[in-house]
């Protein structure tokens, strides 16, 4: 199975004027017509699945993805319930959704798949999917805001659906729902009456489009909150879409970049834009200190922790000693630092035999779904499937960098410390990543591991020629 | 007509059934102790009005507490949890048994609306509510009935009165949670008719000053239409205090070991609330909104709270609290001022 990828972003309105009356107002009606440019942009880039993020899905536990196949409903707006009812059936890729909340889990995020019949699909997600989508012929994922993350956790949410989009092996459209500034007017108006709120906003919205239209998406993620600050209305939810964007598509200004349409609705800015990836364009990225590749932060305050994200393994480490010169060797810093004298791969004619590999983070020590115990030794809940994510990522980081890939693994060797409690965890997320490429495999409980970690598991794969 | 009575006069002393007097009473004076005189203006017979406020309650929605009592609408189960509040809810209820009234009037902050004030304005909406941050707690079958004709005449009311208003007729609309889980919980037998009123974000374009001045117009509006009506009506506050959130869930929602308020700064905001609420500082209590909200992320934000001691004209006496405790972390009160109490009649809700 070849990697997946971000094939197309875009950046669509969330009023409903667009869906439910683009006669009344010819602005509206360009928004319309830019909306089925948009549609036919995703056709052509034979995206396989649409990705959506709404800032109108607000979740405060964490991340939330859509997982119920069909939701179906007839969705009324809070504001502009007198322009008509918004009836819906859309696709949802169950898997994909699985797949984006692991993905999130494994970077240390809060997250759930969501699936329950009459679930409220926002405004926004229904506009978008409605008109983008209109057969359901594409299926889709829909992720939430969470209201309270910075802007460094926002990017890891759009990192980890990265992560996500690679492990599917498909094409995906990535979609985010806002306005540009989003001062409405505050009384009813006359649809002729409509323009955006204040020349301010009109200018703010001016600079940021022409930005996209550069193909500069790293350069509005920067300016988001001076964005904010200057053209949204001041409430909790800052102006995190395009940390999102950036965080999937890339966080660089390599993009081919189109507005197709920029119009008022009730005051607020909106407007359709594309982004295609391409190989340079404009490359002047700034240092980020927000650009972190786990989130650390310190939001859990239940009183007992879910899990450490960093372990100390001083008291059981045994001295690593440096791996020097023997042939075949091979070690990366992608991957976690082995917890003994030994390479993480050594090649021996054209296989390529691994070291056992945990889910510890490379650098941090971070045990994505946490330890399976405290450093009292007193047992932790932990998450067997994000485990096992990290496990095979670290895998996959290996070979690639000793000359091979997922796809080339011919043999897995698996250890669990609770067969009863986790295997069927780890056979789901094993499916996913080994289904298609069929390795031989033997999976075995053990008593323990070196470091507080639920699975490790051991690969020979082929080298390529 | 205009008289100059003592709090001890005999209603049937000034000719007007003791129902329409009461409701035409204004105090003049800040504590609750009612010795001087005031000048009450009297409805003449045959006027309208004589519709009164018997009841305002803060009521908070959490739909945990609707999620731990199990009823049939709702389908997740629970095994139990946060007694404490569902207990106190249990005792507003008792005190609302032995009140008679109407109509349920509710501000809920779930209904969001940012083009002005908005009203339920059809008489029957039934659906499946599905809490959009608890979707695993709360997915509520309901089936309410509205008072279309009290909910326009405060859409009128508050028209006259500057405030940009609408009436909600589409009848595919889904109820707010808000609503649903504040009147589930003070009236579980759906057995009065209700006004839903959107809570209007203005405290997101202007600031929480701006939101005050808007919802104390509105609370002179839905008091002064309610007097019009004829009709006696219980309004609800539907919001907590403190409103900073865990971000994080116990695996058992109802595990009350996992339960306390967010942080000690946001404990001590709520008890000043209250303490004020129990003192009958209100208007105190309304001043110091902004502050309390900003420093609390308290879901007064919304306005409600604002709204209903506005339509109770800044009640001087002690609120009843029934219970507080937190749930994932926000801080809650339920707590209930009754204009129906004897020395409160001369301070209750009145009409101009």
């Amino acid at each position: 199975m070849s990697e997946g990828k971000v094939v197309l972003g875009l950046v669509v309105p969330a009023h409903p004027h667009p869906l439910l009356c683009p006669e009344k107002n010819p602005g509206w009606a360009r928004l319309r017509e830019a909306y089925e440019q948009a549609r036919l942009i995703i056709e052509e880039s034979e995206a396989e699945i649409i990705l959506i993020y709404s800032t109108l899905w607000i979740s405060i536990i964490g991340h939330q993805f859509q997982g119920l196949k069909n939701p179906e409903w007839v969705h009324v707006d809070h504001d502009f319930h007198y322009l008509g009812s918004m009836p819906y059936k859309f696709l949802i890729d169950t898997n994909f959704a699985e797949n984006l909340c692991n993905s999130a889990k494994s970077r240390g995020l809060e997250s759930r798949v969501v699936s329950y019949n009459g679930f409220p699909i926002d405004t926004g997600t229904v506009v978008a999917l409605s008109l983008l989508n209109p057969d359901n012929r594409i299926p889709a994922g829909i992720c939430s805001s969470n209201m309270y993350s910075n802007r460094a956790e926002t990017i890891v949410l759009g990192k980890s659906a990265n992560d996500a989009i690679k492990r599917s092996g498909k094409k995906v459209a990535v979609v985010v729902v806002s306005s540009l500034s989003n001062r409405m007017f505050t009384e009813p108006i006359k649809p002729h009456e409509d323009k955006i709120h204040s020349q301010k906003d009109d200018e703010w919205n001016r600079k940021i489009l022409q930005f996209l239209d550069e193909g500069r998406l790293e350069d509005v993620s920067q300016l988001s909150r001076e964005i904010h600050q200057q053209i949204r209305v001041q409430k909790v939810v800052s102006f995190k879409p395009m940390w999102w964007l950036a965080g999937v598509m890339g966080q660089h200004n390599n993009f081919s970049g189109k507005v197709h349409a920029y119009e008022p609705v009730h005051g607020a800015g909106c407007a359709i834009a594309s982004l295609i990836p391409i190989s340079d364009n404009v490359e002047n990225k700034e240092y980020d200190e927000d650009d972190v590749e786990e989130y650390k932060g310190d939001r859990e305050v239940l009183d007992i922790p879910k899990f450490e994200d960093t372990v100390n393994f001083s008291d059981d480490e045994p001295e690593i000693n440096e791996i020097k010169n023997v042939e075949g060797s091979l070690s990366t810093t992608r991957a976690p630092k082995p917890v003994g004298a030994y390479p993480h791969a050594r090649k021996v004619g054209n296989l390529l035999y691994l070291s056992g590999v945990g889910p510890r983070q490379a650098k941090s020590n971070a045990i994505p779904g946490g330890p399976i115990r405290n450093l009292e030794g007193e047992p932790l809940n932990y998450d067997m499937r994000a485990q096992t994510i990290a496990c095979i990522e670290n895998i996959k980081t290996i070979l690639e960098d000793s000359g091979s890939c997922l796809e080339d693994v011919v043999d897995v060797t698996s250890f669990l410390i609770n067969m009863q409690r986790d295997f069927k965890d780890y056979n789901e997320i094993y499916a996913d990543y080994f289904g298609e490429i069929k390795p031989t495999r033997t999976t075995l409980e053990i008593r323990g591991l070196p470091t507080p970690i639920a699975v490790e598991m051991k690969v020979i794969a082929k080298l390529k020629d | 007509m205009e008289l100059l009575i003592s709090p001890l006069t005999r209603f049937e002393e000034i000719g007007a059934p003791l129902m329409e007097l009461s409701t035409t009473l204004r105090h003049y004076h800040t504590s609750y102790e009612f010795f001087q005189w005031v000048h009450v203006p009297v409805p003449t017979r045959g006027s309208m009005g004589g519709g009164r406020i018997v009841a305002g309650l803060l009521a908070p929605h959490p739909p945990h507490l609707v999620y731990a009592e199990n009823p049939p609408q709702n389908e997740p189960i629970a095994e139990c949890g946060w007694e404490t509040l569902r207990w106190g809810y249990e005792r507003m209820r008792k005190e609302l048994e032995n009140i008679d009234y109407d109509v349920i009037v509710i501000l809920s902050p779930h209904w969001q609306t940012y083009i002005g004030t908005h009203f339920l304005g059809l008489k029957n909406f039934k659906s499946l509510s599905v809490d959009p941050i608890f979707p695993n707690l709360f997915r509520y079958h309901y089936d309410l009935e509205i008072d279309v004709e009290l909910a326009k005449m405060i859409h009128d009311e508050a028209k006259s009165n500057g405030l940009s208003v609408k009436m909600m007729e589409n009848p595919d609309f889904r109820v707010d949670y808000g609503t649903i889980t504040s009147c589930h919980l003070t009236n579980p037998a759906w057995d009065k008719p209700i006004v839903s009123i959107s809570s209007n974000r203005s405290v997101h374009y202007y600031s929480v000053e701006v939101m005050q001045e808007m919802m104390i117009q509105l609370g002179e509006a839905t008091r002064n239409a309610i007097w019009k009506s004829g009709k006696k009506a219980v309004v609800i506050s539907s919001n907590s205090l403190s409103h900073r959130h865990f971000v994080s869930e116990s695996e058992i929602p109802e595990d009350m070991s996992k339960e306390h308020i967010t942080n000690h700064s946001q404990y001590l905001w709520d008890m000043k609330m209250i303490n004020m609420m129990k003192s009958g500082k209100t208007k105190e209590l309304v001043e110091m909104m902004p502050e309390f909200t900003e420093q609390s992320v308290a879901e007064t934000d919304g306005g409600a709270l604002t709204w209903m001691l506005s339509s109770l004209d800044f009640p001087t006496y002690p609120a009843t609290i029934h219970e507080y405790g937190t749930i994932i972390g926000t801080g809650n009160a339920i707590a209930s001022w009754n204009t129906n109490d004897e020395r409160r009649k001369i301070k209750g809700v009145s009409h101009e």
